[in-house]
């Protein structure tokens, strides 16, 4: 489960890696390929080939933004969206254009933010918003979003009462039934919890256990693409910061 | 309503259902066999009928995602997990032991028995603290023991697992546990401090030493609440034959406030294993109860409750480990004992709750031994005792934090690290010895402990002043320059 990754191409090669070495045998993006980072074009190229390849990937809100850019957002942001629309080709836009805004299988959905309404970018950040999405993704027990940019794991119990968990790194969560589990997995290209780690999500089917992986990466060398595009210098202090 | 879907002769799984052979509160035990499993097993199964208690789904929810990740032979080992949308269960090992609940029947047990029992559990627990699971239900029923002597804890359906979700934390408003062995900060819904389970064993121990449970069996929120500021009548007043190191012991772990009690589990069986060296407080002789208008001060005290209350989420627990300083007979007063003492002092700087044991070996008939001024004396065995308190006291520990062991055998390495293994010691504290001939021939202690020993061994060696001139080196250093 690889989610946010912001054109932030140093962050998604050490997660690749790891997810090669931890077995992972199938992609799932779950949007945010650009904005941000230096790098959207070799990420678009390694997420269309890794589709290409099995994988599958849905739309994120700034994916959105690079196709179709008239829209309200903060300074950052729209600097980011503005240049990433130079960097990207006719194909790179045809693939973002085309990304489905959600993706069933077998008892999972992914969604870039909430199942109420895909479109307009929710986030799930408490128990209230995550039950809320659980609600509205009908017969799937198990959803798989990014967007927050801060791993949490929500359970609800067949008496609808919640339970929030911030995951720990590296531990196998069992996401038994009869619960229903909405997870929102780390950010690849932007930690905002404090943690300079780049992040993914491994999940395994057949014991219906999902893991946090966190990794050092190249920090420097992903702020110095944010510099050597002219991006704002915020965006790559930080990095530095997790924040 | 799962568990009524089965019935003897039944394949589930691949596992044949036997006899039902217990229906608790909120689940069913079947026994079960696997044509590939060589011994008994048991089948678990939810009471998920309507109308049943909530919590039997969530405890067994909880019990299924912990009872697979737990490792060694103080719990079940499980087998399979049924997919709750299909058929929930789970399959474990029967153990075959009994459990401690026939005990009841005879108390109080004498002393010695209880310290065995005490440490034995103690032992099972600090396991379970170290693979990161508090269990939140010790008592007597959910204890056996192995024929082989380990005692082993079941039920898990109330327990914490600091790495995974807490689905009863958010469930309940009010604590789940049982009534007399529940610690105060459960009463009050902290559910992830391993001290708690410190507290069960406390009461588990005076309830056997005295026949009388320390806390009664409250029915209500306010009667558990009492164990906050409350404290118990003490043992000896019920049975004043109860020695005064099990007094000790079973108070520190009744403690209303959890950082009075015990840091750890492997604290409580050391000293359970050691009673001669447990140090007495005015606990161990107290016969009464604090007088009625000090209880209720306490009682309307906002401090009271604030140590439970202010629980970190982050446990103390590896910040209170077992250190064992190894020192030679011969060495203690020289420069050896110098350098141990201040490596000592910079771990205890970084681990302030740790306990430490300062041992040295005696030899068995070593005569070199017997020429030294302090062996001559007297009894060979209080002057070392006696050089190893004067060693120790630079540190200034109280005597809480510190015990001195002197055992003697043939080979002082095997010594070291049985002493290690038995203790759950965590780190190992050992000079070596200046290079000699018959050191190189034999091989020193320090290197079979660090070769053999179960925890962390620190290898001390005094650097000498001035070193000697490295010549050779530094002329085949430039020949390959």
């Amino acid at each position: 489960m690889i989610a946010d990754i912001h054109a932030n191409l140093q962050a998604l090669e050490a997660c690749l890696e790891d997810a090669a070495s931890q077995g992972a045998s199938r992609y799932v993006f779950l949007g945010d390929y650009v904005g941000y980072g230096g790098n959207p074009a070799t990420v678009l190229d390694i997420v269309q080939d890794m589709c290409a390849h099995g994988g599958v990937a849905i739309k994120g809100n700034h994916d959105d933004m690079a196709a179709d850019f008239d829209r309200l957002m903060n300074y950052n942001a729209a600097s980011a969206a503005k240049w990433t629309r130079t960097q990207l080709n006719p194909e790179h836009r045809a693939f973002l254009d085309t990304l489905p805004m959600t993706i069933a299988e077998e008892d999972r959905l992914y969604v870039h933010g909430d199942a109420t309404a895909p479109e307009k970018w929710r986030y799930v950040t408490d128990c209230d918003t995550a039950r809320d999405s659980l609600m509205a993704a009908g017969d799937a027990r198990l959803i798989f979003c990014g967007h927050v940019h801060q791993p949490q794991v929500f359970g609800i119990g067949r008496d609808d009462k919640m339970t929030r968990f911030i995951p720990a790194e590296d531990t196998a969560i069992p996401l038994f039934s009869p619960r229903r589990w909405h997870v929102v997995v780390p950010s690849v290209g932007q930690p905002r919890d404090g943690s300079t780690l780049t992040g993914y999500g491994l999940f395994d089917p057949k014991t219906s256990e999902f893991t946090v992986r966190r990794l050092p990466y190249d920090i420097d060398g992903a702020a110095l693409a944010i510099i050597n595009a002219d991006l704002p210098i915020g965006l790559a202090n930080r990095l530095y910061k997790g924040l | 309503m799962a568990e009524d879907l089965l019935e003897k002769g039944m394949v589930v799984d691949g596992y044949t259902i036997g006899e039902l052979i217990h229906r608790g509160g909120m689940a069913v035990l079947w026994r079960a066999t696997h044509p590939e499993i060589p011994f008994p097993l048991l089948m678990k199964v939810p009471k998920l009928a309507m109308g049943e208690d909530p919590a039997a789904i969530v405890s067994f929810e909880m019990e299924q995602m912990i009872l697979p990740r737990l490792r060694g032979v103080h719990v079940p080992k499980t087998f399979g997990v049924g997919d709750f949308a299909k058929r929930p269960f789970v399959v474990m090992e029967e153990v075959s032991g009994p459990t401690l609940l026939p005990k009841l029947k005879v108390l109080p047990l004498p002393a010695d028995e209880i310290a065995s029992i005490g440490a034995m559990v103690a032992t099972a627990l600090d396991s379970l603290h170290r693979q990161n699971v508090i269990h939140l239900d010790l008592k007597p029923s959910n204890i056996l023991f192995r024929p082989s002597g380990e005692a082993v804890l079941i039920d898990f359906g109330l327990s914490h697992h600091t790495q995974l979700p807490d689905l009863m934390a958010e469930q309940f408003r009010l604590p789940y546990g049982t009534a007399p062995y529940m610690a105060p900060e459960q009463v009050l819904g902290v559910r992830n401090y391993r001290r708690s389970d410190i507290f069960a064993l406390g009461v588990l121990m005076y309830f056997f030493a005295t026949a009388v449970r320390p806390f009664g069996d409250p029915q209500s929120l306010k009667g558990l609440k009492e164990r906050l500021w409350r404290d118990p009548v003490p043992p000896r007043r019920w049975r004043p034959d109860t020695p005064t190191w099990l007094q000790e012991v079973i108070l520190r772990c009744l403690e209303p406030n959890p950082e009075k009690r015990y840091p750890t589990a492997a604290h409580v069986a050391f000293d359970l294993k050691n009673p001669s060296q447990i140090p007495l407080t005015p606990r161990a002789t107290r016969t009464r109860q604090d007088g009625w208008f000090t209880a209720q001060r306490r009682k309307n005290n906002p401090e009271t409750y604030a140590p439970a209350k202010k629980l970190a989420t982050q446990s103390k627990f590896n910040s209170a480990p077992i250190i064992l300083v190894a020192i030679g007979p011969k060495t203690i007063n020289g420069p050896l004992g110098t350098a141990l003492r201040d490596k000592l002092a910079t771990t205890l700087a970084a681990t302030p709750q740790a306990r430490v044991v300062a041992m040295t070996v005696l030899r068995d008939a070593d005569p070199s031994l017997d020429a030294l001024p302090q062996a001559a004396t007297g009894n060979r065995h209080v002057s070392r005792i006696v050089a190893l308190k004067h060693w120790a006291k630079p540190l200034g520990r109280n005597d809480q934090s510190i015990s001195y062991h002197v055992p003697e055998a043939a080979n002082p390495a095997d010594a070291i690290l049985d002493y290690a293994r038995a203790n759950h010691v965590d780190q190992i504290i050992i000079g070596a010895r200046a290079e000699s001939a018959i050191r190189t021939i034999l091989g020193s202690v320090s290197a079979q402990v660090a070769a053999h020993a179960p925890c962390t061994v620190t290898v001390v060696r005094r650097r000498e002043w001035p070193m000697a001139e490295p010549q050779g080196e530094t002329i085949a250093a430039n020949a390959a320059l």
